[in-house]
């Protein structure tokens, strides 16, 4: 079929983080942290500036175990655009010993070892290229 | 709120359609949809377009598909409610129409997803979740999304890929008869399997494709379907609507969709009917697992009991309530924004006891169908039940 190719754009916005700059810094530290209300006393994680539940803004920071038991799992292997250069990798919801789900990749660990209800630890990590992120690595270590 | 009908109804071939643009994708259905009506564009007040958009070159497809259609000067909205955009856009004319604003209103669908490479669509897809905390490091996909439910499902209930298999079976064989599916042709519980595995333990065959298409309904008021003197009118009885986090770690559980839930809760107080009541039902299914859970939110059955449905053959044509017998989104297609309303030009159809062939008509018990209407994994859902 003809078609018209349009003018391209390229996109990359500029997130602001500076009220969960916590968070980010504390990645860089090895810490993971959630927020806490200090007037309900609501957990988050992934960590919230303002608390949905009763709309108080006074929130301390909490640092999590990052001990946690898998609850599902998926291995991408069809990666988006942004995505094409990394490996197929298996992305994780675990639920936290503190009561909070936390979804990430799962590394370390052969794909079929990896089961519901396997124990998990969260970690943070420095990615090749530069991004802080973290990640659930298996809670006891085999060797392979 | 005033009683509202469908009147008429339109309906694109779906399928990768780069033989038109946007606009001319939209003109296939709304002039069908008008035609059936009896009604000229001059005669629509209210224009509800749902469509995403950003896979395609236009940013206000709302305000190009009107100047196309001889629509400007109506008043326009676009709508977005992830892949419930069309079911979200009839509801906006519904109530523009319900509560006396307007005398008819109408909705048009459209998505146009085949200008962009696959990649780019998983892409913009994967990113229309929690971009913050699920894409940007993560790189979670739409088909990855739904995975996460499918091993949640299996883990819990004891379904297996084969139970999921069968509903992407079941819908080809209607797909195979419905001229206007993406993909008119029969697969094997084999083929599904043996597909490659696009996000474990979904494979190709479990996901819908990526579609081209649009679809169009006029609606009207009580009175004015007696001064058009319409023949068979299609009453919306009942819409219901409700929504989830984007977040899925915030979530309670991945075995099926609370916003699901309470949309048809809802949905069927307002129509004052019950499951048993329906007679034929448009779900959901971009993605074999959802089809399941949608049994089971929708309650047709009781949780976990879904997969036995498939096993049992009770969603088909003969069942105890035919399910996607249009070949659903896993082979009628999806074009997002016009998946909904394709939803009502089918049930519509169906009431009006017109399809074709008629082994892909449902027996009319009760003249009441159903359609569920899910944007992402539960983020929108948007259940509208039919009466004739």
């Amino acid at each position: 079929m003809p078609t018209l190719p349009s003018r391209r754009l390229e996109i990359s916005y500029n997130i602001p983080i500076s009220r969960t700059k916590k968070f980010w810094d504390g990645l860089r530290e090895g810490k993971i942290y959630g927020t806490k209300c200090r007037r309900c006393g609501k957990l988050y994680f992934p960590p919230v500036a303002d608390c949905g539940e009763c709309y108080s803004s006074e929130m301390d920071w909490v640092e999590l175990s990052g001990e946690g038991e898998i609850v599902t799992f998926t291995h991408i292997i069809v990666r988006p655009t942004s995505f094409q250069d990394q490996q197929p990798y298996t992305v994780a919801i675990a639920q936290l010993k503190e009561g909070v789900k936390a979804l990430a990749w799962l590394k370390d660990v052969k794909r079929k070892d990896i089961k519901v209800g396997m124990k998990v630890k969260l970690v943070p990590r420095v990615s090749e290229d530069g991004r802080v992120t973290y990640e659930f690595r298996p809670a006891e270590k085999r060797e392979y | 709120m005033r009683k509202v009908a469908i009147v008429g109804v339109g309906h694109s071939k779906f399928g990768e359609r780069q033989d038109v643009n946007v606009r001319e994708l939209a003109f296939e259905s709304v002039k069908t949809a008008l035609e059936e009506a009896g009604l000229t564009p001059r005669d629509i007040p209210y224009v509800s377009v749902g469509s995403i958009g950003v896979w395609y070159e236009e940013p206000l497809p709302a305000v190009a598909i009107a100047e196309y259609c001889g629509l400007t000067g109506s008043s326009l909205i676009r709508v977005e409610a992830a892949c419930a955009t069309g079911s979200a856009a009839v509801y906006s004319a519904y109530t523009a129409v319900a509560s006396g604003y307007f005398d008819t209103a109408l909705v048009i669908g459209v998505e146009k997803m085949r200008e962009v490479d696959t990649f780019t669509a998983v892409e913009l897809m994967g990113r229309a979740g929690s971009y913050l905390w699920e894409f940007e490091n993560f790189g979670l996909t739409f088909p990855g999304y739904y995975a996460l439910y499918a091993t949640a499902y299996m883990n819990r209930f004891g379904a297996s890929e084969e139970d999921l298999a069968l509903v992407a079976v079941k819908n080809h064989r209607y797909g195979a008869m419905n001229p206007l599916a993406h993909i008119q042709r029969e697969i094997t519980v084999e083929d599904v399997l043996s597909s490659y595995v696009v996000a474990w333990p979904l494979k190709l065959y479990d996901c819908c494709p990526i579609t081209d298409g649009s679809a169009a309904v006029v609606l009207a008021s009580e009175e004015k379907v007696k001064e058009l003197k319409v023949d068979t009118p299609v009453w919306i009885a009942g819409i219901g609507s409700s929504s989830g986090t984007g977040t899925l770690s915030y979530r309670s559980d991945f075995i099926g969709l609370d916003a699901a839930v309470k949309a048809s809760r809802i949905a069927y107080k307002i129509a004052g009917v019950e499951p048993r009541d329906i007679d034929v039902a448009e779900v959901h299914d971009c993605f074999t697992i959802a089809e399941l859970m949608a049994y089971e939110d929708l309650g047709f059955c009781g949780r976990g009991e879904g997969f036995k449905m498939i096993r049992e053959g009770q969603t088909e044509v003969g069942g105890k309530i035919p399910v996607n017998i249009d070949g659903g989104l896993k082979a009628k297609g999806h074009p997002i924004g016009a998946t909904g309303v394709s939803m009502m030009v089918e049930l519509t159809k169906q009431l009006r006891e017109e399809v074709k062939p008629s082994s892909r008509q449902a027996p009319m018990k009760n003249y009441v169908a159903l359609a569920h209407n899910v944007g992402g994994t539960g983020h929108y859902c948007y259940v509208t039940i039919l009466r004739r």
